[in-house]
């Protein structure tokens, strides 16, 4: 299972679908993902988590630099996701705190604190 | 001797593959179902660890994944030839390009595992480093009458 990836606008908000296994070998492409978008001017990401099968703590480092970058431009970094194994990892390492995390694309869309 | 042994090119796309062996040896061994995601996810965390130590410390040697079955605990070691510091500083010789970089990564993926796992133990030496870690196994409902 590789990694997939697709963007979509919805108004100032860019969604990221991600979809397979996002570990050390395909984390990279997540985060150019994430770079080239902060680049061409999309400051307000939400990444769609909803089709990941796994993620460690590498493709956690490429969120939190994904959050880096648009905090960088006073941009925003919310989260879609539902899976109890995925929200595990995010709860352990504390980041729950750090991101928004929403139930649907829809509800991290229309969010706006 | 280990039930499985598992060496590896310190690569990153090798990772998965150590994964699923260890996934597989562990749900054969009698590891409990609703840990297996969780003994995926810890043997992923310290490969991927693994595979960063020898490649920022350009050593070919591959990295070793010990998968043990015994009585009543399964057990996963993780082996590296990287040289650590005693103090659990850098070791000499390592690029201080990335290091920081380098080092959040690391010590998140010893969150993972600490987070994940309760029986855990990092050792460190000139030679080398592992990480051990150990789920119980339970026993087939049909042996406990």
């Amino acid at each position: 299972m590789d990694l997939s990836l697709s963007t979509e606008t919805m108004g100032d908000r860019t969604i990221v679908r991600v979809g397979g296994e996002i570990d050390v070998y395909t984390a990279p492409k997540l985060r150019e993902q994430l770079v080239e978008l902060v680049n061409d001017g999309s400051f307000h990401l939400v990444v769609d988590m909803e089709g990941v099968d796994f993620l460690d703590s590498t493709g956690l480092g490429v969120l939190v630099g994904g959050l880096k970058r648009v905090r960088a431009h006073e941009g925003s970094l919310r989260l879609v996701c539902n899976q109890e194994r995925i929200l595990k990892i995010f709860r352990i390492t504390g980041l729950t705190k750090v991101f928004p995390i929403h139930t649907s694309v829809e509800e991290a869309v229309a969010a706006t604190d | 001797m280990a039930t499985v042994e598992l060496r590896f090119s310190a690569l990153p796309e090798h990772v998965r593959t150590a994964r699923l062996v260890a996934a597989a040896v562990a749900r054969r061994a009698g590891v409990d179902e609703a840990v297996l995601d969780e003994v995926r996810l810890a043997v992923g965390e310290a490969c991927s660890r693994a595979v960063g130590l020898h490649q920022n410390g350009g050593i070919s040697a591959p990295v070793k994944v010990l998968l043990i079955e015994e009585e009543k605990q399964f057990s996963i070691e993780v082996g590296d030839e990287a040289p650590h510091a005693a103090s659990g500083g850098r070791a000499p010789g390592d690029t201080p390009g990335d290091t920081d970089a380098e080092t959040e990564e690391d010590e998140m993926g010893l969150a993972v595992i600490s987070g994940l796992v309760d029986d855990v133990e990092v050792s460190a030496g000139e030679s080398g480093g592992s990480i051990r870690m150990r789920w119980p196994i339970v026993p087939p409902a049909g042996l406990l009458d």
